[in-house]
């Protein structure tokens, strides 16, 4: 069987980039195929923890992360649904006073950035959050942040770019892409062949040879978070909650579930997916029962972990090919692609529409890579022991 | 009126507990699950719309019968033997 | 000996305590690890202490049975490591995660031997969520292991051999069974005529129990729908189509199943392929006839690997020892395995002419009101996955779940998951196994956050 598309666009990757980018450029009138080698939204944009946060973010991806936090409260509006997403704010703490300093320095750098930090100290922390464990030295609060239910939203932007005219085309992977003209052709699963004026490079951790065969080779990695969901019980927790320096982020729902997150999974045999280890596992539980002592009684009902594409500077790669015109990039997002992914959604729209965009990504060009010796190491699982850091945490 | 009625071990040692704040008597071999439903025809509330429960297989599949003791300890109740002197809490109906 | 780990059995009913009485009589020592505080497994489960019924009263006809697998497991007591109470609720690469006397171990093991039973199988209907409403085999555990009776007067719903065996055990018990409602019609109880060459004691077993049943004043029903259970906080009786009107019965107990799932939740976990089986509406893990999975050294025997019954179970489980000892390079008896290859195959026919007198509902999807509530754990409503399948365009059934929460719960599905594939295949007018199964995701059951990792406990001395 075969089949024939033409469009104008055509993004490989249906997680929550690619989908934000597809509605966003139907909306501006182009004709749009978002591929999928499985499901939308089935990997890391819809697996992950469902932080949605500025706070502790590079400085560099502060204008695009500003750009995405006022699409979040337009979610009902843009997609059909709210994504239960929640302004609960975030509270990241720090066990020691070294930790501390760190966030007070954050505070101060990013002061002209319109996160409204504010700076809690131990006592604050017992008066407001003291559910929290009394050994936290003291904590930075962002209380414009908060988290969503990152299993609706990418699945629901998906929908709605179906709904808007999108060719979703899922369980369909792309074999191969070529310049083809002023354009590309694109082979895909199910005999489909594609002919575009512009190709989106949003795979994810399965964007490395796409990268690679237009001369672009990247040192895109794996990581594999780890999440620990419990189950329901009363509103505690009120703030979506980080460390400085890792280990533990967790948050409550609206309907009382604890999600956690902190070690690294590790994959299976098909490299493509990932499950926590029992070890692993446990390590997030007893930081969870050790950091909220009132919870401590709660039972752990399901792990989950997800595949995520990372970068060694922990930034992503937003860009146009620096070899090949039509064709943008946009993965890497480092456990940290959430919360700006519909703002970077929007900033690809832009770039299709008129080659370039007000917001500034330079900081996440693919040629910040070619003077090094770029190696692409898919599935090796590189990352999984390290200790969670700051930048590190899934995509809160 | 209780949900389960006991055809068996009617005699059997009394074993004193406490349901709610108040003083019962469940028998020795019961479980949990048991021991509740033989004094009352509920278990638990469902977690989200405080639906009355009380079990549903009890062979520690459905998990739909898990109580607490009054210091928070979790206790799927048709998997556990009831113990003199358990200080058990069914009406944790969650805040709307 | 050698200085491979030992092999690991999860399941101490009649498919574990075989496959540990093969392996034994090998010379390994296996590791049992069960979550009941004794063996048997729920078909043969033992009572917490003894209650002055004997083992006939208990487990009638197949008293003998019962007994010889107790004994026989209470014989391999310090050539094998036993533990019960335990939770296996992790498998990865080798080793398993049990959570045995309140810490958790890591066991490496040789050879898994998964044993793990079934449970009940439901279709939701209105109503089943109220206290007083088990599954046939809850009804069953509170008769037999905890000597109580689910009500003073009770109706056996849905269809299966179980039914009417409960029914049975019930009245035997005298406890008032106000009526036997079969949802399959009557005229599918003549395929068991077929089963007569096959296992002609097994049938009119089955054939005297109903005859008993109706003696006792018991009304049977057959080919019931449009059932509806009755009451606000509690059973209070249950209503059912027939003949174009309804007919409603008082009740304070029922018990319910639609016949039996297989547990395969670790099987999953093993990384063990799975295919759809027609015949139990499910997908299953792969196996050949001696219970080798598509993963090496891992074997499935009983009920968790395809309903066949109890006396399946046993010989399932011998002959994936002796599966297991063979790939092993250790002596095994080949003809043995032959027998019970050959004795699984005829039960296996007469599984297909029980399916055939005890069909699966055919319209339930169709016809489930969407106010009925699906999933117990979430309390996911028939009509919100009707909403889910169409507002966000999912076709399978972990997409399903991620947008509706079917299957999401302290449960994992077990439940609701058959329910759930049912209505989306109808939803999307696809096949059943088309859509597909949920991936199973550990903790298998719920462990508590304070649960601590015990390094220094070692499975074996």
């Amino acid at each position: 069987m075969s089949r024939q598309l033409s469009i104008d666009v055509a993004i490989i990757g249906g997680g929550l980039v690619g989908s934000s980018a597809a509605l966003a450029l139907r909306g501006m009138g182009f004709t749009v195929a978002l591929l999928d080698q499985g499901y939308c939204g089935a990997q890391a944009s819809g697996v992950n923890y469902g932080g949605v946060r500025r706070q502790g973010r590079p400085i560099e991806q502060l204008p695009l992360s500003q750009r995405a936090h006022a699409v979040w409260p337009r979610l009902q509006a843009l997609i059909g649904i709210d994504g239960e997403f929640l302004r609960s704010g975030h509270l990241k703490l720090a066990r020691s006073e070294v930790d501390m300093a760190t966030l007070e320095a954050y505070a101060r750098e990013t002061a002209e950035q319109g996160l409204d930090l504010e700076l809690i100290g131990h006592n604050g922390l017992r008066e407001r959050f003291g559910w929290i464990d009394e050994g936290v030295v003291g904590g930075s609060f962002c209380g414009g942040d908060g988290h969503a239910n990152p299993r609706l939203v990418s699945t629901g932007f998906a929908a709605a770019a179906r709904r808007a005219g999108v060719h979703v085309l899922e369980n369909t992977p792309v074999h191969g892409v070529t310049r083809s003209g002023e354009g590309f052709a694109l082979e895909a699963g199910g005999g489909l062949s594609l002919a575009s004026r512009f190709v989106l490079n949003c795979a994810g951790a399965w964007a490395g040879p796409f990268a690679e065969s237009f001369g672009e080779p990247v040192p895109l990695t794996r990581i594999y978070p780890s999440m620990v969901v419990t189950e329901p019980t009363e509103k505690v927790m009120s703030v979506n909650i980080g460390m400085e320096g890792g280990g533990i982020y967790a948050r409550q729902v609206e309907r009382g579930n604890l999600v956690v997150g902190g070690e690294r999974a590790l994959p299976l045999a098909n490299a493509d997916f990932s499950r926590p280890r029992g070890e692993g596992a446990l390590a997030i539980m007893n930081n969870a029962a050790a950091l909220f002592p009132g919870l401590r009684h709660l039972q752990a009902i399901r792990f989950w972990s997800g595949t995520e594409g990372a970068m060694p500077d922990r930034n992503p790669v937003i860009s146009p090919s620096l070899t090949t015109p039509g064709l943008i990039h946009a993965f890497g997002f480092t456990g940290a692609g959430f919360q700006i992914a519909p703002g970077v959604g929007e900033v690809l729209a832009e770039l299709v529409r008129d080659g370039q965009t007000q917001t500034p990504i330079a900081a996440f060009s693919i040629g910040r890579f070619a003077a090094t010796s770029a190696r692409t190491d898919a599935g090796s699982g590189a990352g999984q022991n390290q200790e969670p850091n700051q930048a590190g945490e899934i995509r809160s | 009126m209780p949900l389960l009625h006991r055809i068996a071990r009617k005699d059997h040692r009394p074993i004193g507990f406490v349901l709610d704040g108040a003083p019962c008597e469940g028998r020795e071999g019961d479980t949990l699950l048991t021991a509740i439903l033989a004094q009352r025809e509920r278990l638990r509330a469902s977690d989200f719309s405080g639906e009355p429960r009380a079990g549903f297989c009890q062979m520690g599949a459905c998990q739909d019968c898990w109580v607490a003791l009054e210091n928070g300890e979790r206790l799927r109740a048709c998997s556990t033997a009831l113990v003199a002197g358990m200080r058990i809490v069914t009406g944790q109906r969650r805040a709307a | 000996m050698s200085e491979r780990p030992q092999p690991l059995i999860v399941g101490a009913g009649p498919a574990g305590i075989r496959a540990a009485q093969a392996l034994v009589a090998a010379g390994l020592r296996p590791l049992v690890v069960d979550e009941a505080p004794a063996c048997g497994g729920q078909i043969y489960r033992q009572r917490l202490v003894p209650d002055g019924r004997s083992s006939r009263d208990l487990y009638g006809s197949e008293a003998v049975k019962a007994e010889a697998l107790h004994r026989d497991f209470a014989a391999l007591a310090g050539r094998l490591d036993y533990w019960p109470q335990s939770l296996l609720w992790n498998l990865r690469d080798g080793r398993a995660d049990i959570m045995a006397e309140g810490t958790s171990r890591q066991v490496a093991y040789d050879g898994l031997v998964l044993a793990t039973g079934a449970t009940d199988r439901i279709l939701p209907i209105p109503g089943w969520t109220l206290p007083g409403v088990f599954t046939l085999g809850g009804a069953q555990i509170a008769l037999k292991s905890q000597g109580c009776a689910i009500g003073n007067r009770i109706v056996f719903l849905g269809s299966g051999p179980l039914l009417y065996l409960v029914a049975w055990q019930h009245m035997k018990a005298g406890v008032a069974v106000a009526a036997v409602l079969d949802t399959a019609p009557f005229s599918a109880k003549f395929n068991l005529l077929r089963g007569l060459p096959l296992f002609p004691e097994i049938v009119l077993r089955g054939m005297r129990m109903t005859a008993e049943l109706r003696l006792a004043g018991v009304a049977l029903h057959y080919g019931v729908g449009d059932v509806r259970i009755l009451g606000e906080e509690r059973v209070e009786g249950i209503a059912w189509g027939a003949a174009g009107s309804e007919r409603r019965l008082p009740c304070d107990g029922i018990g319910y199943g639609l016949a039996l799932r297989s547990e395969t939740q670790l099987a999953d976990l093993a990384g063990c392929r799975f295919a759809f089986n027609a015949r139990d509406r499910a997908f299953l893990p792969e196996r050949d006839a001696a219970g080798r999975t598509s993963m090496p050294g891992v074997y499935l025997a009983g009920d968790g690997a395809g309903i066949a019954g109890a006396d399946a179970a046993e010989r399932a489980g011998e002959l994936a020892a002796l599966a297991l000892l063979e790939d092993r390079g250790l002596p095994h008896d080949a003809a043995r395995a032959q027998v019970l290859e050959a004795e699984l195959a005829r039960i296996g026919h007469f599984r297909e002419v029980l399916e055939s007198a005890f069909p699966f509902p055919p319209h339930w999807a169709t016809a489930v009101a969407d106010e009925t509530m699906l999933c117990r754990c979430e309390e996911v409503r028939a009509g919100e996955v009707r909403r889910a399948v169409a507002g966000f365009g999912v076709h399978e059934l972990n997409r399903l779940k991620a947008v509706s929460r079917v299957g999401m719960g302290r449960c994992q599905g077990r439940i609701c998951g058959a329910a759930a594939a049912e209505l989306l295949a109808h939803e999307t007018g696809r096949d059943l196994a088309a859509v597909g199964r949920l991936r199973s995701q550990a903790p298998v059951k719920p462990i508590p956050l304070t649960l601590a990792l015990d390094a220094h406990r070692e499975a074996a001395e």
